[in-house]
């Protein structure tokens, strides 16, 4: 390692790895358009995504209905409510509930805050500390004038709003005083558990070439239905996200990349219970990057789906204006599934993350979706297939920083095939121009990256992508060979169960089973009893503000 | 006694590799050397160094281990039921039990980890060797992950299970052992702990570690669908003679 560090890395960022290929057009055959080096039919892309859209249209009309506990305390975040009362429960959740107690939640927090603004002359922060020590009841405040309660409110969230786009015009500062990495950005992981060893490990990261750093949530915290409060130093194969923890690795990754001349970009888990709150605190402490997925706590931690579809909504919203980067979590369906059986179950969440996306305003550009390197070792010519699928995910979305994950189904406790493995996952990855590059450690199945494992990782991600930096464009795929074929089959089974999906609906395609293979109920899982109907009144001003 | 073997009987070489919190120079090449030499390696050789940060340095080293082991005298604890197939599972439950075994199985606590579990319930299972779903004559439910153990407990309680499986990777500050520890206090407080065969799984559990914690098996790597199902069979088998 050492000078290999350091000179891999300076490669890696002048060698071009370019991302948004033009695709080229070889011909029209039967009025069938084919481009890229796949030979995809492109209308069966556009056929995709019109039963996507369909599905996420359909599911939209009844998020609109809905708000949750977790979207409410959101906004109350936003209103600047924060800390804890003297039991470490969080101000926000103490309002919600309050509110939740007294038949109000679906009137919303906006609306009973903003009357209890104008009727008491108080801040949303001194309100909530009243209704946590029990001076302040909002049912029993008389409704005042809805236009001046509005105004009230619209005063105070246009100031949250403010600061978000504030840190977005400094990332983009930053940026721009730095340059952005033209190839695929090095994203490793840190998981120690303690917010402060994480820095450790993040900032020598930083020195080794990594573009981004993860922090690694503690299990579990998923299931929290609240968001823990101040810097934390225990945790369980990760670290707590808090609103302090983001503050404190953001402040470090500012120091680190200033002094290696790069902006690094931040990146936490806005997924489980608390959605919609954690898009806030990442937005409010300048996050570049989100694990954000539609569905993915539905299947594969059973959290209802009602609660999940109306928070992954304002989740979105909020990502998207604060310019954050979502990473949807498709790599999972090949860690719990087959990697070639189930390939197109990836595309297929891939298309539906994509329009769910759209409908909260999210970019293209914003769209890290997801797919893994998972396919077994022992599968004859599974290489070919690995890159048959990554480059049918470039060519199908091809504005979308793809997130590429590497082999950790079948990484065992030889880290000497780990590495092979990594190397082969490093290769597609630069010959098919992924963007988002997790790299793999040699070390998956043993332990949480030691720091030398991170080092390792980058060493070799940065002399694959300096070595073969435009062989991806010096090839092209033989005409119905394998590479082609395969990617065709995955197309062609991802339209197939999307027109399933289309048919019978979101909610019972996942009744039943039909995605992942995963059957959860409307009324099962974790966190429905947060979901409520919106009441007559109801208004949530940061989806006006945001979606301006 | 016996050594490593790098290329010559009782040579004793070994590779090591390690960070320390130093600066990458000869200070802290000859720490590392003193450190190897410390573990027993008696002309440790570091073929390698590299700065992680400027504080942390990176080293492999290659040595000769002056310890042996005396291989003769050890005794392992290990699971010493005789490993059947698929078939011959299905065909001992037939002659020996009689009816359907329920089998159900979680990730449980705050374990969010399913790659092992499911590699053992599941239809397909792992590497070519199927999952107890696909077993005739057992009833295999698999829970997922993150099940309380109160849940679990409760589950095993409405589906009459006989055997509880349960998976742990996450292994983080001994997070594992406190909560198996909890399962097998539960099930003793509900009364339940006799009537079912409890096994324990998971990269970095061992036989030794799931006997100590009260548990009647325990799997780590290598290990699939049919090493658990033999043993809960005959264990099954063997608690029904009186």
């Amino acid at each position: 390692m050492g000078g290999g560090v350091y000179n891999g890395f300076k490669a890696g960022r002048e060698g071009v790895i370019r991302f948004t290929r033009p695709p080229r057009k070889i011909g029209i055959f039967f009025e069938v358009i084919m481009i890229g080096k796949l030979n995809l039919n492109m209308e069966q892309v556009a056929q995709a995504r019109k039963y996507a859209k369909n599905v996420a249209e359909d599911t939209q009309h009844f998020i609109d209905r809905h708000t949750t506990t977790s979207t409410e305390r959101t906004v109350c975040r936003l209103m600047g409510i924060d800390g804890v009362n003297e039991v470490d429960v969080p101000l926000p959740n103490i309002v919600v509930s309050h509110l939740r107690e007294n038949g109000l939640l679906g009137s919303g927090a906006a609306l009973m805050l903003g009357n209890a603004m104008v009727h008491l002359g108080k801040t949303p922060q001194q309100i909530s500390k009243g209704i946590s020590g029990g001076t302040i009841n909002l049912a029993k405040i008389p409704m005042g004038d809805l236009e001046v309660v509005k105004s009230a409110v619209f005063d105070i969230a246009r100031q949250a709003v403010s600061k978000i786009a504030d840190n977005k015009a400094t990332r983009r500062q930053m940026l721009a005083k730095h340059g952005d990495k033209e190839g695929a950005w090095l994203y490793v992981i840190v998981a120690t558990g303690n917010i402060y060893e994480d820095i450790t490990q993040a900032v020598a990261a930083v020195k080794q070439g990594a573009d981004i750093v993860a922090v690694i949530r503690t299990t579990g915290q998923s299931l929290l239905d609240y968001v823990p409060y101040g810097a934390t130093t225990e945790g369980f194969g990760g670290t707590y996200a808090t609103q302090e923890n983001f503050r404190l690795m953001r402040a470090a990754l500012d120091k680190a990349g200033d002094e290696a001349g790069r902006y690094i970009r931040l990146c936490n888990y806005c997924s489980g219970l608390c959605m919609p709150e954690i898009a806030a605190l990442g937005a409010m402490e300048r996050l570049d990057m989100m694990l954000n997925d539609a569905l993915y706590g539905i299947l594969f931690r059973d959290i209802n789906m009602q609660r999940t579809l109306v928070d992954q909504y304002f989740s979105r919203i909020i990502n998207s204006f604060a310019g954050i980067i979502i990473n949807t979590g498709e790599d999972n369906y090949l860690t719990t599934a087959d990697a070639v059986e189930e390939a197109h179950t990836v595309l297929t969440s891939q298309f539906l993350n994509e329009q769910f996306a759209l409908m909260a305003g999210l970019p293209e550009e914003q769209m890290g979706l997801g797919h893994a390197f998972e396919i077994s070792p022992d599968v004859y010519n599974g290489f070919l297939y690995e890159l048959a699928q990554a480059q049918m995910a470039r060519e199908i979305f091809p504005k979308a920083p793809l997130k590429y994950m590497p082999p950790t189904k079948f990484m065992t406790g030889d880290i000497f095939k780990g590495v092979v493995q990594n190397a082969l996952f490093n290769a597609v990855t630069t010959i098919t121009g992924q963007k988002v590059h997790l790299l793999g450690m040699l070390t998956e199945a043993i332990h949480t990256p030691f720091m030398s494992d991170r080092a390792q990782a980058l060493d070799s991600a940065g002399y694959i992508a300096n070595t073969m930096a435009d062989l991806g464009e010096e090839i092209e795929f033989k005409q119905g060979g394998i590479i082609q074929t395969r990617a065709a089959e995955v197309l062609d089974k991802s339209v197939n169960l999307l027109a399933e999906i289309e048919q019978k609906k979101l909610f019972a395609t996942l009744e039943q089973g039909i995605f992942a293979g995963i059957k959860r109920s409307r009324d099962g899982g974790k966190g429905l009893d947060g979901v409520t109907l919106k009441a007559d009144g109801y208004f949530n001003p940061f989806i006006d503000l945001m979606r301006e | 006694m016996i050594k490593p073997y790098g290329d010559t009987l009782n040579d004793g070489k070994v590779q090591i590799s390690f960070t320390l919190p130093v600066a990458n120079d000869d200070k802290g090449r000859e720490a590392a050397k003193i450190l190897a030499k410390k573990m027993g390696v008696a002309d440790p050789n570091v073929a390698h160094s590299s700065m992680l940060d400027s504080g942390f340095t990176f080293y492999v080293i290659y040595g000769g281990v002056n310890h042996a082991v005396d291989y003769d005298s050890i005794a392992v604890q290990a699971v010493d039921s005789h490993v059947m197939d698929m078939d011959e599972v299905s065909a001992f439950i037939r002659g020996n039990i009689g009816r359907d075994v329920v089998i159900i199985g979680a990730s449980t606590g705050t374990d969010a980890h399913t790659v092992g579990i499911d590699a053992i319930m599941n239809m397909k299972g792992f590497a070519g060797n199927y999952g107890l779903e696909r077993y005739e004559g057992i009833q295999a439910h698999n829970l997922g992950s993150q099940v309380t153990n109160e849940d679990f407990v409760a589950k095993a309680k409405e589906l009459k299970a006989d055997v509880l499986l349960v998976s742990q990777t996450v292994t983080q500050k001994d997070v594992h052992v406190a909560n198996l520890t909890e399962l097998v206090e539960i099930l003793e407080a509900e009364g339940m702990r006799q009537d079912v065969v409890l096994i324990c799984g998971g990269p970095r559990i061992s036989h030794e570690l799931a006997k100590e914690l009260g548990y009647d098996a325990g799997f780590g790597q290598n290990s699939f669908a049919q090493h658990v199902a033999s043993f809960a069979v005959q264990e099954l088998a063997c608690r029904k003679q009186p």
